[in-house]
């Protein structure tokens, strides 16, 4: 039909999408991913609060990437002359130290900066862990089912109906402080999350027509998963990959907060936090810092999860309006 | 209905089961319990020592097969720090924890469910902005550095509450606040879009065509589905609270089982807190147990389900 026709730059909503999911299992599947990724930009451009999110996410990015470039001081490097110098703007300040200095003198705008790296180190890896167990397991138990997918979920149940916060640092105080530690523990504890919605989602797709459809022409079976299944996997995936990143980042600062984090030589938020607790009253803005900047990625990465659930659940954009 | 309670009372069981398995091959990781518990600067012969007499010279299955039986009967081994038996030590710090966490979930559901009611019934007004600020706010804020701004300024600053200790209805509110901030964004949160996903269903719509007062139909139709989704939650937030209690309790120097776990791993006194971690699993599942119960009482689709 003539009205069916559209030119292939169209970038905008398109009339199937009020019909929600038959939408996204036709049409978009047969589009291909440079259509997606037009969408995906122009949706973005659209939501303000997810385009706020994604720049504190790359402004993170960026100082974890060019640390040693954007940082005024050595992170390391002590002055005792200048220690608990309050922040540049307030009494007492230096445009040298523009965040002020922590109890040893050591500059507290770079150690933010470097601090980055550790928290987005331990997010990215942990969820690459986490995601990529919770991937193949879910797929196992979710596609293949019955004996397996019971006992698979059974364990995953266990494992989720743990008071959380406690286990880790119970693990975290055994396993003792390196960088490696935490991120497997966080890697390892989150995967249930994972396996969880994985398995949700396979079975959600395994019912849907198009697959019955791959069935009939008598498709393979890897052939079903890898061209059918993994791709809608992906969206659902990132969406929580980017909540569970913002979890870690701060839950990473918690251990640091209790000291069982990275070592203390190392420039971590979470080891910011810990030592500026002790001058809290005497040099509070030493515990401010990391603090703010720990909220303010959380912050950002809570946004743009948001807004990839949004966009890539028609369901809840639905919703939404 | 019973079969479906039935099997979630055994389900429990085994959960309870599989949390022995992990606490006790958890100390057991680095593979050597008796070196993980004793100081650094222990000698190789009081470690031997100390490894016969906490019998992890034993074979391993022998070990365990103590442990569990010891479990049982809530016997959850000995403090190697105050001497003594755990259980004890626990309960005893139990109702400071449990108070705290009940005012915090107080806290953020008076706060909460009220904020996302009204963003869900009016999407974009003012009232929504507001909560669904304070909803990504609280789960944006690490509670453990909130924990330290609001003893800087309500305490330090303006003195209206005191900054640790438990000695009167006071010193809850810091806490409590601070630990309830996490709960209380999600509870916003999900508050919100449960009811933006109700007020789109079939059965809403057909309500409004036979014509029923609005009134009716949010009442009787959008908060019961609503409260079914936020039961749950709600189970797994003080469950969630428990966890949690170990940085605030340590931050507000409260005499509950938190610090209490956080004070044993200064000391490496991992018996007790492998105790702990057991006995908050106990209560954790316990609660889910009966938030499932709570959910089939509400929710009719599981009452004459399955």
């Amino acid at each position: 039909m003539e009205s069916e026709r559209r030119p292939k730059s169209y970038t905008g909503p398109r009339q199937g999408e009020v019909e929600g999911l038959r939408f996204r299992e036709t049409e978009q599947e047969v589009r291909g991913f440079r259509y997606r990724l037009n969408r995906l930009t122009w949706l973005l451009v659209r939501d303000r609060s997810g385009m706020l999110g994604l720049a504190l996410f790359l402004l993170v990015v960026v100082a974890a990437a060019f640390s040693p470039l954007l940082a005024p001081h050595d992170p390391l490097e002590q002055h005792l002359a200048v220690s608990k110098q309050p922040p540049a703007w307030s009494d007492g300040g230096d445009w040298e130290y523009p965040l002020g200095t922590d109890n040893l003198g050591r500059d507290l705008l770079s150690r933010i900066i470097y601090g980055s790296r550790v928290s987005l180190t331990v997010g990215f890896f942990g969820v690459l862990i986490a995601g990529g167990i919770g991937l193949v397991v879910g797929l196992i138990s979710g596609y293949i089912g019955g004996r397996v997918d019971n006992i698979i979920m059974g364990v995953i149940n266990i494992v989720l109906a743990l008071p959380y916060l406690l286990f880790v640092v119970f693990i975290a105080a055994i396993l003792g402080r390196s960088l490696l530690n935490v991120i497997l523990i966080f890697g390892i504890t989150d995967s249930p999350i994972f396996v969880r919605v994985t398995r949700g989602e396979v079975l959600r797709i395994r019912e849907s027509g198009y697959v019955e459809a791959a069935k009939s022409i008598g498709a393979p079976r890897w052939r079903i998963i890898f061209d059918h299944i993994m791709p809608n996997l992906i969206g659902p995936l990132i969406t929580l990959a980017t909540f569970e990143m913002s979890g870690m980042i701060f839950y990473e600062a918690g251990l640091g907060f209790l000291g069982l984090s990275v070592p203390p030589s190392v420039p971590s938020w979470g080891n910011m936090l810990s030592a500026g607790r002790k001058y809290l009253l005497s040099a509070p803005w030493i515990a401010t810092w990391p603090g703010l900047a720990i909220m303010f990625t959380s912050l950002g990465m809570n946004l743009l999860g948001d807004w990839l659930r949004d966009v890539l659940d028609p369901r809840l954009r639905r919703a939404r309006k | 209905m019973q079969r479906y309670l039935l099997s979630r009372f055994f389900q429990s069981v085994l959960v309870l089961f599989g949390v022995l398995v992990l606490v006790f091959f958890m100390v057991r990781i680095t593979g050597d319990p008796a070196r993980l518990m004793m100081p650094r600067e222990a000698s190789p012969e009081d470690i031997e020592e100390f490894r016969h007499r906490m019998g992890f010279d034993r074979p391993q299955i022998v070990q365990f097969l103590d442990f569990l039986s010891g479990a049982v009967v809530g016997d959850f081994g000995d403090s190697l720090h105050y001497m003594m038996p755990a259980l004890p030590l626990i309960l005893e710090r139990l109702p400071a924890t449990v108070e705290l966490a009940s005012v915090s979930l107080a806290f953020a559901v008076i706060v909460a469910v009220p904020l996302g009611l009204i963003g869900g019934f009016r999407p974009g007004s003012l009232w929504d902005s507001l909560g669904r600020a304070i909803g990504l706010f609280g789960q944006s804020v690490p509670n453990f550095w909130l924990a330290l701004v609001l003893i800087i300024v309500f305490a330090v600053k303006l003195g209206w509450f005191p900054s640790f200790g438990r000695d009167s209805p006071k010193s809850v509110v810091l806490p409590a606040i601070a630990l309830g901030v996490f709960s209380l964004g999600r509870l916003v949160r999900l508050t919100r879009s449960a009811v933006l996903e109700i007020r789109s269903e079939d059965y809403i719509r057909t309500a409004h065509s036979k014509g029923l007062s609005p009134r009716v139909i949010y009442v009787k139709h959008v908060l019961r589905n609503a409260a079914i989704s936020l039961v749950s939650v709600i189970g797994v937030q003080f469950g969630y609270m428990l966890g949690g209690s170990i940085y605030i309790e340590t931050i507000f120097s409260w005499p509950g089982l938190g610090r209490l776990a956080a004070d044993s791993i200064g000391v490496r006194d991992f018996p007790m807190v492998q105790a702990i971690a057991v006995f908050t699993s106990v209560v954790v599942v316990t609660l889910n147990l009966l938030t499932d119960v709570a959910y089939a009482l509400i929710d009719p689709r599981i009452r004459y389900g399955e």
